[in-house]
């Protein structure tokens, strides 16, 4: 018990301090998850979008294939960008394995189906209501899925959010593909794995108050701008 | 890049704008139309023509079939039988030149401006026109001092308002009305009417659904009364109401309830009082 609440003290001096090694392990943490929601919502949101407006043969088995891909088990992500990364692997001359690239990379992969799905099933249900209108108007496809986007914002920033949610707290990918190597690929997931083992709790505790802030933060977030979306717009 | 392309268009909307006494699809020929949904028949064989200059008016109860005729005039869904014409030059690009304002206003998630604007930029106005445009309309309708405001958050009337102006500005030879004050009190309904009067009077065609006898009367120079599916009567407004042929059309004039008529169906409280004097 002395030891919990010891290794608890450590933890506030570390967040406190702002220690470098917390730090630097924090920062790696958030630059890949933001990088990965990035460029998952460039693949996501546009991908969802069309799924949601177009309608041609093999789309609904796409749907479920996609809803299916929400519950990707981050390892088995890990494992295939590890498999395609490595040396042996068909993109292993790139030389990616063990670096924030190959961190960034299996994110994507996989947060883009939590995005995409998201996307998909709430674009779908304001489609609804404009298809018609945008019908009689004659708006082009490329337009209706831009306006279907636009008019979709707030619930969009939910979904994103959720996607960075999934990124910043999944160890299995990041592990594989990373290494957890020192000053190099560690994040604030594998550290606390590693340190916890370790039997270094000081600074797993830390690192899992922040990575609990951090969720806090995003959740709170996303509260305040669902608010603000319904006291403006209705 | 994209200037160039708005600047061509552009120039052919003034042209538009400048032909809409003349005919461009008009007018709509409807042979033996008919429209199904999972096999029960809900437009049966009609045959009609929509000629320019008058405004029409659909009449008849719910269910009557008069906003599914608005949206297969209007192309939004395809008949199962029969043919729609357009028989005017423009016919191959028919769509261009007709709008439509639904029952239930269809606001997009914006400005009051920016929902002009949507529908200008669908139809390929450019910019500088679509802002001299959408600021004429919203004086017209009278919803200038809204311009700034979330479209969503304006009362039903005024929302209404809204979608008969971004559907005006696309200065359309036809305009569509699927029930458009069906959910408005007196006041708004009225204001809706005038602006109505305004854009028929700018010589836009007004094909236009209600259940409303009063609004009928005040707005119509023809009459299609529809019931079941069916197109019972097709007159000049002033013979319709006068004395119309059809005796579901007369009892429909004289506010009787159609389907009860027929089937002779009693309310339940009327059997529960026979029973009480037993």
């Amino acid at each position: 018990m002395s030891d919990f609440s010891e290794a608890f003290a450590a933890a506030f001096a570390l967040i406190i301090n702002f220690e470098s090694s917390l730090a630097e392990i924090v920062g790696l943490s958030l630059q890949v998850s933001f990088a990965a929601v990035l460029l998952a919502s460039l693949i996501g949101l546009p991908l969802g979008a069309a799924l949601a407006v177009f309608r041609f043969p093999g789309r609904k088995i796409l749907v479920v294939i996609l809803n299916a891909l929400m519950g990707l088990p981050p390892v088995v992500v890990g494992l295939i960008v590890y498999l395609i990364l490595s040396r042996s692997g068909p993109l292993g001359t790139l030389g990616l394995l063990f670096t924030p690239t190959a961190m960034i990379i299996a994110q994507t992969i996989l947060i883009a189906p939590i995005i995409a799905a998201l996307t998909r099933q709430s674009t779908e249900t304001l489609w609804q209501e404009y298809a018609e209108q945008f019908s009689s108007l004659g708006t082009r496809p490329n337009e209706t899925v831009i306006a279907l986007l636009w008019d979709n914002r707030f619930n969009l920033v939910t979904t994103i959010l959720a996607g960075f949610g999934r990124a910043s707290a999944e160890v299995g990918a990041v592990m594989i593909v990373g290494g957890n190597i020192d000053h190099v690929t560690r994040v604030m997931t594998t550290a606390i794995a590693l340190e916890t083992s370790k039997g270094n709790l000081a600074l797993a505790l830390g690192l899992g108050v922040v990575l609990l802030c951090l969720a806090l933060g995003v959740n709170a977030a996303a509260f305040l701008i669902n608010e603000a979306a319904v006291k403006r717009h209705g | 890049m994209d200037d160039s392309r708005d600047n061509s268009v552009g120039s052919d909307m003034a042209l538009k704008q400048s032909q809409t006494s003349q005919h461009n699809i008009l007018p709509l020929a409807l042979d033996n139309v008919s429209y199904e949904v999972n096999g029960m028949r809900l437009i049966k064989e009609m045959s009609l023509k929509l000629e320019t200059g008058s405004s029409t008016i659909i009449l008849g109860p719910n269910g009557a079939g008069k906003s599914l005729l608005l949206r297969l005039c209007h192309g939004l869904i395809e008949p199962k039988d029969g043919a729609l014409t357009w028989q005017g030059p423009q016919r191959a690009n028919a769509g261009q030149y007709q709008a439509m304002v639904f029952q239930r206003p269809v606001m997009l998630r914006r400005s009051v401006t920016a929902n002009l604007h949507f529908g200008l930029k669908s139809r390929g106005i450019s910019r500088a026109n679509r802002n001299q445009i959408a600021e004429e309309m919203l004086h017209i309708t009278g919803l200038t001092r809204l311009a700034k405001s979330p479209a969503r958050t304006l009362s039903i009337g005024e929302q209404q308002r809204l979608a008969l102006a971004r559907a005006w500005s696309l200065k359309p030879e036809v305009l569509f009305l699927d029930e458009p004050t069906a959910n408005l009190d007196p006041a708004a309904t009225h204001s809706l009417e005038e602006i109505i009067a305004t854009i028929k009077a700018s010589g836009t065609k007004i094909v236009m659904s209600t259940h409303d006898l009063g609004q009928a009367k005040r707005l119509a120079d023809d009459v299609l009364f529809l019931y079941r599916g069916r197109l019972l009567e097709n007159a000049p407004a002033d013979k319709f109401f006068e004395q119309p042929q059809n005796d579901l059309a007369q009892a429909f004039l004289k506010g009787e309830l159609l389907w009860w008529h027929r089937q002779e169906l009693k309310p339940p409280s009327e059997i529960k009082h026979r029973g009480d004097n037993k």
